[in-house]
């Protein structure tokens, strides 16, 4: 008899342990959903700035990192109340169609075309994001491909339009994955692939791919912050998403993208351009 | 391969300077499963005995689904969690997604037919001669019921390793339900697809060796009340 009540206590605290969980979370006014592309999270910036924030207005912060086109989703849905992403075009439809509001640059980074050392579509010295697809194409070299409708994936199927291309299978590799992965299978298949500059240093260790085309106009990597409208569903925290987004413009939150990273890889990994219109940074 | 030596490495170092964010993921990783299972068990064991004890019609697709269930995938009952517990969700009131709560009910959905599944087995395989003597002896069906299940204890053991070892293995539930949130629904896996993403595969080995430390420390406390009675 004793192991039943012996039994029966240990489920009664394990429900207990379980009721308490809840009230754990944070009162609801109180907390602010960001829907967030991978690369701020990988990259770490989100892990300085969000304490920050939380500090400063009392707030809490539940990050949720997801491509950009899923954040997107989830802020249309009035399932996160505000939005971090990178992908322009996407990004002013939504606030065409309402679903976000008050878009504001933070800052930006470069996208890079990475390939192998070998570089069998000859591509180092070209200058050209889209002539450089151009010619993996033309030469069958493989390129991977993110393939899911991350701001990185959307960048890259924008310059396959420029360039008048459709890429496909065999050479063409679709990895549905996030930007480290991908990273991975285009260094282990002898592939071309695109990346942000962060995510590429933070992998310079680890893949041998090499920078092949930099510094290109379309490779620009625009991060903007958006609120969400509360009209998208029930319970949307306008307050805390504009709370949110006004913190990302701040001079002082500015001032700490501006240094950020250069402590762990030598070089800033973003440049903050808080202030500026699509047009400025063109 | 020394990025295998550096994660091993990694894991006694974390381990050994008792590095504050590495324990509060262990906590919360064990915390959460172990809850999730709990719950699982208050529902399965009853549901299990009931279905092994019991003929009706149906009952034949119902252990089939039983069964189907136990291999349940988890990205699966994390999409319909997520779906649920959405503030435009049936459950959007609670305001529970991306807590450690959300995870704890999605946890428990996975591992409750893992355990109906075994209790239902291991209930079947006591000889029928037994419950029948039972009932003969004057006992209620639910006298019956108890003693039956107090003779399949050792599969019974089986069936909450099963289940915790499933759960806190598990990545695709506690991802989507949770969010992977730092200091507050990021556990020992979902910690893992992020380090790895971020290029930390050392940390990610150093992870993913706690996890296997943790999930074989429980499953020996288990087997020892197993294996002593």
């Amino acid at each position: 008899m004793l192991t039943v009540v012996r039994r029966l206590a240990l489920a009664g605290l394990a429900v207990l342990v379980v009721a308490t969980l809840p009230s754990r979370a944070q009162t609801p006014g109180r907390t602010v959903i960001l829907s967030t592309t991978t690369s701020t999270q990988d990259a770490g910036l989100l892990d300085v700035l969000v304490p920050i924030f939380e500090r400063r207005s009392g707030y809490t912060v539940k990050t949720i990192s997801v491509g950009t086109g899923q954040a997107l989703a989830l802020a249309a849905r009035g399932e996160a109340d505000v939005t971090l992403a990178h992908a322009p075009a996407l990004e002013r439809k939504h606030v065409e169609d309402g679903k976000t509001r008050n878009r504001r640059l933070v800052m930006c980074n470069d996208f890079v075309i990475v390939g192998p050392e070998a570089d069998p579509a000859g591509l180092k010295g070209e200058k050209s994001a889209v002539a450089a697809l151009k010619r993996i194409a033309e030469k069958g070299a493989r390129f991977v491909s993110r393939g899911d409708k991350s701001g990185t994936h959307t960048l890259e199927l924008a310059l396959w339009k420029q360039a008048g291309l459709t890429p496909a299978a065999p050479w063409y590799i679709e990895s549905g994955q996030g930007m480290g992965a991908t990273l991975g299978i285009a260094d282990d298949r002898g592939a071309y692939t695109i990346t942000d500059r962060a995510t590429a240093l933070a992998f310079a260790r680890r893949v041998k791919l090499r920078a092949m085309v930099e510094g290109d106009k379309p490779l620009l990597n625009i991060y903007s912050v958006m609120e969400v409208n509360p009209a998208n569903g029930p319970r949307v925290n306008a307050a805390g998403g504009k709370a949110f987004a006004d913190f990302m413009l701040a001079p002082e939150t500015q001032a700490v993208i501006r240094t950020f990273g250069v402590d762990k890889y030598g070089q800033a990994l973003f440049v903050p351009i808080g202030g500026k219109t699509d047009e400025d940074v063109k | 391969m020394d990025v295998l030596v550096g994660g091993v490495v990694e894991a006694l170092r974390l381990l050994v300077t008792g590095d504050a964010e590495v324990w509060a993921i262990l906590r919360l990783s064990l915390l959460v499963s172990a809850s999730g299972t709990a719950i699982a068990l208050l529902l399965a064991i009853p549901a299990g005995a009931a279905l092994a004890l019991t003929r009706f019609r149906g009952r034949q697709l119902l252990v089939s689904l039983v069964n189907t269930g136990m291999g349940l995938p988890p990205v699966v009952v994390g999409l319909f969690v997520t779906i649920l517990l959405w503030r435009s969700g049936p459950f959007g009131a609670w305001e529970i997604l991306y807590t450690p709560a959300a995870i704890v009910i999605a946890q428990a959905v996975i591992a409750a037919p893992i355990v109906t599944g075994i209790t239902l087995a291991a209930v079947q395989s006591v000889p029928s001669a037994f419950r029948l003597q039972l009932l003969g002896l004057g006992a209620s069906r639910l006298q019956m019921t108890w003693m039956v299940l107090r003779e399949a204890r050792l599969p019974m053991l089986a069936a909450v390793m099963a289940g915790f070892g499933g759960v806190i293995s598990e990545i695709g539930a506690s991802m989507m339900v949770g969010g992977n949130i730092k200091g507050s629904t990021r556990t020992l896996t979902t910690a893992m697809v992020l380090e790895t993403g971020k290029g930390n595969f050392d940390i990610a080995i150093a992870l993913s060796i706690l996890l296997l430390t943790l999930v074989f420390l429980v499953n020996w406390a288990l087997t020892a009340v197993q294996q002593r009675g």
